[in-house]
């Protein structure tokens, strides 16, 4: 699971739950996968991104060095803040551990780096 | 099996009409991927949904650049709202038309799947879902604001498709659009796309290619426009497309 992946998740499907988010991460593998930096697409995501969600997912995880505590202005015309938001949202990765609904702590294991969003019909 | 497939997620993926930008797309029922590398292919990014969790592994050791989640559509798309550009689903809408599990209902399911699917997109975006043509007869095409009274439910390859459930429960959730077919003369060459609209500008539905051309209308000039963009890049399997996906790759370290 990429941190982008995390920070567009939320667990709202479960019944009770109305705003679960963001989900906190207990990770126990990690890995930094390399993906081709597309300055064009991190641009265009920022705007959607929750930055503190990022940050403190990535802070969670071990990789919170190096980035910037609040999105920067005219992002777009930042190469090192670009790479950094970069690595952060598409090569970090959780390859195994858990997420945790904020409000409810129902747990969602991560196998295989998937994530496990199944519900128990007396959730829905 | 797999030809086939990829020509439905790119017909899909051509009705879609993304903006000519990378896209975050979701991929529901995205099984080992196939359709995601077709997005992959055209320079989009995606997150597939998909309930088999071999499949997904599958989808893992073939190292698809997607993110994946295991996840049942009929408990409702986990996500923030307007996160995706676009969706894209390949044969998998009528497995919500099943019950599996006795607890299942299929129109409470369809209704969470659709209206959690609609607040997860972009306003003006679309959501284009391949489903198995049905036998025997099939009418050319269904609008959501005129859906055609069918009597029950049809059964194709085991799976029972009732395209007017489907129609009722999207349009509940807020979604507008209707049914592309492509060849519908055609007992072999025939595909249904349910394409939908989240909103926005008023769009009208693509026609389904092979379909008479005479009454096409002229608010359908800017979807011709994408074909012969799309057409522009290099053709699968071509030594072009063959080298540039090579260095792409390598970029990647693989």
């Amino acid at each position: 699971m990429k941190l982008l992946t995390h920070n567009f998740l939320t667990s709202n499907i479960i019944k009770g739950v109305t705003k679960g988010y963001p989900l906190q991460i207990m990770a126990e593998k990690v890995d930094v996968k390399e993906v081709e930096f597309n300055p064009d697409f991190v641009t265009k995501m920022l705007p959607k991104i929750d930055w503190s969600a990022l940050i403190k997912a990535a802070k969670d995880v071990g990789h919170g060095d190096g980035l910037p505590e609040a999105v920067i202005e005219n992002p777009e015309s930042n190469e090192e803040f670009l790479k950094a938001a970069h690595n952060a949202l598409m090569q970090v990765e959780v390859i195994e551990g858990k997420l945790v609904c904020p409000e409810s702590q129902r747990e969602f294991p991560i196998n295989n780096g998937i994530p496990n969003m199944l519900l128990n019909e007396d959730e829905v | 099996m797999i030809e086939i497939q990829s020509q439905l997620s790119e017909r899909a993926i051509e009705l879609l009409r993304l903006p000519d930008e990378p896209c975050l797309v979701l991929d529901v029922g995205c099984g080992s991927g196939l359709s995601g590398e077709c997005l992959t292919e055209q320079g989009h990014y995606w997150i597939g949904v998909d309930i088999s969790s071999h499949m997904l592994d599958v989808a893992v050791e073939r190292e698809t650049e997607g993110d994946l989640l295991l996840g049942d559509m009929g408990y409702g798309m986990p996500f923030r709202p307007g996160t995706f550009d676009g969706i894209i689903s390949i044969s998998a809408l009528q497995w919500l038309c099943n019950a599996d599990k006795s607890y299942h209902k299929p129109p409470k399911r369809l209704l969470k799947f659709f209206s959690t699917l609609y607040a997860c997109v972009r306003r003006g975006a679309r959501a284009v879902f391949q489903l198995y043509p049905e036998n025997p007869e099939q009418v050319s095409e269904i609008f959501l604001d005129a859906p055609i009274i069918r009597n029950g439910a049809n059964i194709v390859f085991g799976l029972i498709l009732d395209l007017e459930l489907i129609t009722q429960q999207a349009m509940k959730a807020g979604w507008t659009g209707g049914l592309v077919v492509d060849y519908p003369n055609s007992t072999k060459a025939k595909k249904m796309f349910l394409c939908l609209f989240a909103g926005g500008q008023a769009q009208a539905l693509p026609k389904g290619l092979g379909t008479e051309t005479s009454n096409t209308r002229p608010t359908q000039v800017s979807f011709s426009d994408k074909r012969e963009r799309m057409k522009a890049k290099h053709p699968k399997k071509s030594r072009d497309w063959i080298l540039e996906k090579k260095e792409r790759r390598r970029r990647q370290g693989r």
